[in-house]
């Protein structure tokens, strides 16, 4: 269901303020969600005064600079550093993107982070993607064939059928997109999301796939995938991007199809 | 129908202790952008025509009812607050419109592309007004 305010236990409060060192010349703020499970308080943002002189250029430079030199209790999913992960995605500035990928420099004013949008916080910026990941597994994200494949060579694809999951398969699964989609907010239980869908449509395009009958039948949902309203979100926000809102459309126009 | 989600709104703390955990913020920190905010005012617009559609019945069924009846809805549509509600239930019209040509295009597999969603969507918006400025002028100067 739309709820379009926070819950009482999740309305963010104003938290404390970490001066800039003296003589900082550059300095940026950064307003950053923090929640810990611990003290039994509401969420708050916590001010943190940065010398960009004395940082990286990406806004994961600067969140791993609060936690190495000015608070370690800052909490916060980061690996590559270099956007192949999607670990660091996160609500950047209003948008949803990877921390790695976005330049400081793009950021007017105070730059404000907060985890990926109506989610639950495990800790700061640290959502629980349970719900998507088990939404994924749904999908069965796997080759599906009843014939055997060759036995002494994998199975093949001319270039024409490689190039339809071109745009598809670099997917790196950082759920910007489902999390920027408004219907994912409101009927993220049932309706699978632009990131699952997505990747739902890079087996049905998959030429060497033979379950697409199969795969369309369990998408045929009024919810699972029709929640879609083609905001396009999902697009808008994508750190790689990828279209799922065209993907969608795909699965959809495929769905027609098959009504001859 | 219970929202499966509600099961992940409770962890642990350190001590192993169950909490509640916060929800993260959505409408409150999301930027508005083009893509949500046509989409956004379709579904808004959308339900003004259907409140609007209500007017239209009243209408005629005032002029079923006879001269009375009919001349008493025609003296409220006139008033300046009702043209601005007829104003508002034509730009409301006119923009569904214009923005329903655009579903209708992703419905045929076409437009999805970020540059083209951003130029129809303006695009959807400015015909909406000029269509809408230009029916009043053409109503008020045909009288």
């Amino acid at each position: 269901m739309a709820e379009f305010t926070l819950p009482k236990n999740s309305v963010v409060g104003v938290g404390k303020t970490y001066k800039a060192p003296a003589g900082a010349k550059r300095v940026k703020e950064f307003k950053v969600y923090r929640w810990n499970p611990d003290d039994g308080k509401n969420p708050v943002t916590d001010t943190y005064e940065i010398d960009l002189d004395t940082c990286g250029p990406m806004v994961l430079d600067a969140i791993i600079k609060i936690k190495n030199e000015i608070d370690a209790s800052l909490t916060f999913r980061r690996s590559c550093r270099e956007g192949i992960c999607g670990s660091c995605a996160m609500n950047i500035d209003g948008t949803n993107t990877l921390a790695c990928l976005k330049p400081i420099g793009d950021v007017k004013g105070a730059v404000n982070i907060s985890p990926l949008p109506h989610m639950p916080v495990v800790k700061d910026l640290v959502p629980d993607l349970t719900q998507p990941y088990a939404q994924y597994r749904s999908i069965e994200p796997w080759l599906q064939a009843e014939t055997a494949p060759p036995p002494d060579a994998e199975r093949l694809q001319s270039k024409e059928e490689r190039a339809e999951i071109d745009g598809l398969w670099e997917c790196i699964l950082c759920f910007c997109c489902s999390t920027s989609c408004p219907s994912y907010w409101w009927n993220g239980d049932r309706y699978l999301g632009p990131a699952v869908l997505m990747a739902a449509y890079r087996w049905i395009a998959d030429s060497r796939d033979e379950h697409t009958g199969k795969r369309l039948d369990s998408l045929e949902d009024p919810f699972k995938l029709y929640r879609c309203h083609t905001i396009m979100n999902c697009t808008q926000t994508c750190p790689k991007g990828l279209n799922p809102a065209k993907a969608i459309g795909k699965i959809k126009q495929l769905m027609l199809e098959r009504q001859g | 129908m219970k929202d499966v989600r509600e099961a992940l709104m409770v962890g642990r703390n350190s001590e192993g202790k169950l909490v509640r955990r916060p929800l993260s913020p959505h409408l409150q920190v999301y930027k508005p952008q083009i893509s949500s905010a046509t989409s956004i005012f379709h579904r808004i617009t959308g339900v003004a025509l259907g409140a609007g559609t209500v007017l239209f019945t009243l209408w005629l069924v005032s002029a079923a009812a006879g001269d009375d009846a009919f001349s008493v809805v025609q003296a409220i549509f006139a008033s300046w607050i009702g043209l601005l509600v007829l104003f508002g239930f034509t730009f409301a019209l006119f923009y569904h419109f214009c923005n329903g040509i655009r579903h209708l295009a992703w419905d045929a597999g076409k437009g999805f592309e970020l540059p083209d969603m951003h130029r129809s969507g303006r695009l959807g918006i400015a015909a909406a007004i000029v269509l809408t400025v230009a029916f009043w002028a053409i109503a008020l100067l045909v009288g």
